[in-house]
């Protein structure tokens, strides 16, 4: 009875790099889908600040879920990067050494490399690994050599997913934060923001509010989000030069450290902290702990001292009371939880939502052709916009945004919501001057455009 | 042919251009805005053009008096042109709305001028928000655009620009709740002081901002005041001074750039470490008036004639080394003997004492000094003997 069928096969709370995989596959698998999103752009909690790399899994717990995602995630980002438009850095990873107690460490980090099918680590004496990297340290003991650790832009890989559900007849629902749901009849009737919305399958996969969607819509959470805060130092590109390979610490239990690499922009990034918080909602920086990055970076690359600090920012990582990913099928209430991706998302986004279209068990007919769109290049890999004629003028001048590059931004399925949804699909203000020269021609082209404006004080 | 290409049409870029191109010169002039003029464009109040055409005039006006004796006098101007590469002898990449192309020409003149250094790069806590900007985001918004990107911000920095980003919101009908200093008093000369008291703007000295909160637009500020933490509420953020020199294009380049100035290494004709580039302006420095940047455009203009009469000795001379952390930049960081023009000093700090420059032992020039931090300070160059380091010294 056509009646009893829901507007949609498939309803993903959140828009992170999680969810837009998961609106991925469950478009190509053949579901119809929508994405709600409870803010005015994607992308905007977790996935809004991490450290850009992807990771090869080789320091994940032996026989988890989360090494298992990570590495099909990891394998898949490289065989569809070409066609979705999306960079690689084949940069590869040092984890180092500055203690005896990290050196005598290294033999087991090796071995658990291994185990995790990471098989092409290397050791590294100091001698060999200042030759790999000269700007490093002279005080840094030992360490080994992770050629599979790579470097990514983390927003265009996540818009990318998202934008091929979409352009294969997923739905984007912004704004649309979910307040309540009931299940009759095995349809799903969710009360959001936005209007009501109806599905077969629902899966949470709201990252930092994973805990109350799951209050909201099942009455309980099996696990409670404990936010953790990492506060990052972006340095000018100039100090690019100064690491080639991703400069790892050797991980603790809690977290991976404090890593110096560059970004897929060019520029030179160390962080993050890894802090406690009970706020979900607000990342604050603090003077005190970027400069201890700022130390913390000058001991390891001492010549990163004579570089200019380009930006900062704060992400908070979903992390919960246990280390493994909260992954949990419910499908006799047609109902699957993604929770706890507390910082290894980017790396697994493409295999959890894999593992997560295996337990939905669902009877669709994948897409034979479905569209492939092409991500435009913002990397230091490949050709910028702004080599290619026709592109109405430099806009911002630091990161060589074009014009026709933000017109693209403000259109689209995908059109930005606000600054940082453009800041994210650009780059506009994010370079040395932080908005400096651009920000009022800026003013100027997105007034009216966008669904948050980037200036207030309008109305008297 | 082209025979002098000029990046930046700001004051110390168009200066040049009038100058080279009244002698003859065929002069190019690229910016990378759509209209020529520099930072004066969008400066509608301070007095500007007393040195150059002898009266008071605003800023914008005195941005489109600036390009026009430019063009009356034959250079070429080309806006909306960006230069992203600086190549050895006068090569440069550009690309503008028509693509990109390579440029050469025997001499090239960089006058990018500055820009204020942001919250970033001040290591400023909380979120990051819309509503914080720097006076130069300011200033384009309300004058170029006529928008009001708040109504009750704070405005942080007494330097003049500061002045004038305070001058800019009662104009825009912006109400600034403080201005706020970090320092023990203000750092633009006495008169401007008198602006925020006058103007019913609350100035607040020995307050530093620790945190700008507020997940998508500013909603407070907490600060570090004389009595303790304190905090206020306020919907933007004004960020001003601290001007850098925006050398990025030398940064990348093969020349040599001066950690101090953070702008080039200039002999005392304005060339660099390649001499078929030459620079004048606020790029050398950090900011000065734009008077003082058009008279630079017209000295350097005079070494480029010179230069391209093959009449400027090779490169090369004694290096200057501020060896006193009283010091923030001295320049032309090359010293050589017989050369005209005026040793350009900035102190660090507040300072009472013995300004000495001393080459192999011996002094060249001995000064008493007694200034504040970001003031002009001029002395005659010094006439090194030989090619030594010129030591910069202070005793307090």
């Amino acid at each position: 009875m056509p009646d009893l069928l829901p507007n949609y096969d498939v309803a993903v709370i959140g828009a992170g790099v999680v969810g837009c995989a998961l609106a991925r596959a469950f478009t190509l698998a053949g579901a119809r889908v929508v994405v709600l999103e409870k803010a005015v752009d994607v992308l905007d909690g977790a996935s809004k600040g991490n450290s850009a790399i992807l990771h090869t899994g080789f320091d994940a717990p032996e026989g988890s879920l989360e090494l298992a995602c990570v590495r099909e995630g990891y394998r898949m980002y490289h065989e569809i990067r070409d066609r979705l438009g999306l960079p690689v850095i084949r940069s590869g990873a040092m984890v180092l050494a500055w203690t005896e107690e990290e050196v005598a460490s290294l033999p087991a980090l090796m071995a658990q490399a291994v185990a995790n099918g990471v098989t092409d680590v290397s050791p590294l004496s100091t001698a060999e690994a200042r030759a790999l990297e000269p700007a490093l340290s002279d005080r840094v003991l030992a360490g080994f050599r992770v050629p599979g650790e790579h470097l990514i832009d983390p927003w265009s890989a996540a818009h990318g997913y998202l934008l091929q559900a979409l352009d294969n007849g997923a739905i984007l629902m912004r704004q649309a934060e979910v307040l309540a749901g009931r299940r009759s009849q095995g349809i799903w009737h969710l009360a959001t923001t936005a209007g009501a919305v109806e599905a077969g399958l629902v899966i949470n996969a709201a990252g930092l509010w994973g805990d109350e969607v799951d209050r909201r819509l099942i009455g309980e959470s099996w696990f409670e989000i404990r936010p953790r805060k990492g506060q990052f130092v972006v340095f000018d590109k100039s100090a690019a030069a100064l690491a080639g390979h991703i400069l790892l610490p050797v991980p603790t239990k809690i977290t991976k450290g404090i890593v110096v690499c560059r970004t897929a922009f060019g520029n030179l990034l160390v962080g993050p902290t890894a802090e406690e918080q009970d706020d979900r909602e607000h990342a604050t920086l603090d003077t005190a702990t970027l400069q201890a990055l700022i130390r913390r970076g000058c001991e390891i690359l001492p010549a990163l001292a004579r570089h200019e600090v380009t930006a900062t920012y704060a992400g908070l990582r979903p992390a919960t009371e246990e280390k493994e990913y909260r992954i949990r099928d419910d499908l006799a209430e047609g109902y699957i939880c993604v929770g706890g991706i507390r910082s290894t998302g980017l790396s697994a986004a493409l295999g959890i939502a894999d593992h997560v279209l295996g337990l939905a068990k669902g009877n669709w007919t994948p897409l034979t052709d479905p569209v492939w769109p092409r991500m435009p290049n913002l990397s230091t890999e490949g050709p910028r916009d702004w080599q290619a004629p026709g592109h109405g003028g430099i806009l911002c001048h630091c990161e060589l945004v074009t014009r026709r590059e933000v017109e693209a931004a403000l259109t689209g399925p995908l059109t930005a919501g606000n600054m940082g949804g453009l800041k994210r699909r650009t780059r506009v203000t994010m370079g040395r001057c932080q908005g400096f020269y651009c920000s009022a021609e800026l003013a100027r082209i997105t007034e009216g455009r966008l669904a948050q404006p980037m200036l207030g004080g309008e109305d008297d | 042919m082209t025979e002098v290409i000029i990046i930046g049409a700001g004051p110390a870029g168009l200066s040049a251009a009038m100058s080279l191109a009244r002698g003859g010169v065929r002069t190019l002039v690229l910016d990378r805005e759509p209209e020529p003029g520099g930072i004066p464009r969008h400066c509608a109040h301070s007095p500007y053009g007393f040195r150059e055409f002898h009266r008071p005039m605003f800023g914008p006006a005195y941005a489109r008096r600036l390009a026009a004796e430019a063009l009356a006098a034959g250079a070429e101007i080309r806006t909306l042109t960006t230069v992203t590469a600086l190549h050895p002898g006068g090569r440069i990449e550009i690309t503008s709305p028509e693509g990109s192309e390579t440029l050469t020409a025997p001499a090239v003149l960089l006058a990018t001028g500055v820009r204020e250094t942001s919250r970033a790069a001040r290591l400023i806590g909380g979120e990051k928000q819309a509503g914080v900007l720097n006076t130069g985001a300011l200033q384009g918004i309300v004058h170029l655009n006529h928008q009001r990107p708040f109504r009750r911000p704070v405005i942080l920095g007494t330097e003049l620009v500061a002045f004038s980003a305070l001058l800019t919101c009662r104009e825009a009908g912006i109400k600034p709740v403080a201005m706020l200093e970090p320092g023990p008093r203000i750092t633009a000369r006495a008169p401007a002081g008198w602006l925020p008291w006058a103007l019913g703007v609350p100035l607040r000295l020995k307050t530093r901002i620790t945190q700008i909160l507020g997940r998508s637009r500013v909603e407070r500020i907490l600060v570090d005041t004389p009595d303790g933490p304190d905090e206020i509420e306020t919907d933007g953020v004004i960020i001003t001074g601290g001007f850098r020199p925006d050398a990025p294009l030398v940064r990348a380049s093969h020349m040599e750039l001066d950690p101090a100035s953070g702008g080039p290494v200039v002999d005392p004709w304005g060339r660099l470490t390649d001499p078929a580039y030459f620079a004048a302006g606020n790029l050398l420095r950090g900011v000065e008036t734009a008077g003082w940047c058009w008279a630079e455009g017209q000295h350097v203009a005079g070494a480029i004639h010179a230069a391209l009469k093959g009449q400027l000795p090779p490169p090369g001379g004694a290096r200057l080394r501020i060896a006193s952390d009283a010091v923030k930049l001295a320049l032309p960081q090359v010293i050589v003997a017989g050369a005209q023009g005026r040793l350009q000093l900035r102190l660090a700090r507040p300072v009472r004492g013995r300004l000495r420059l001393a080459q192999d032992g011996a002094t060249l020039l001995e000064r008493r000094i007694d200034s504040l931090p970001e003031r002009r300070i001029t002395l005659p160059l010094p006439q090194p003997r030989g090619t030594g380091d010129i030591l910069v010294t202070v005793e307090e």
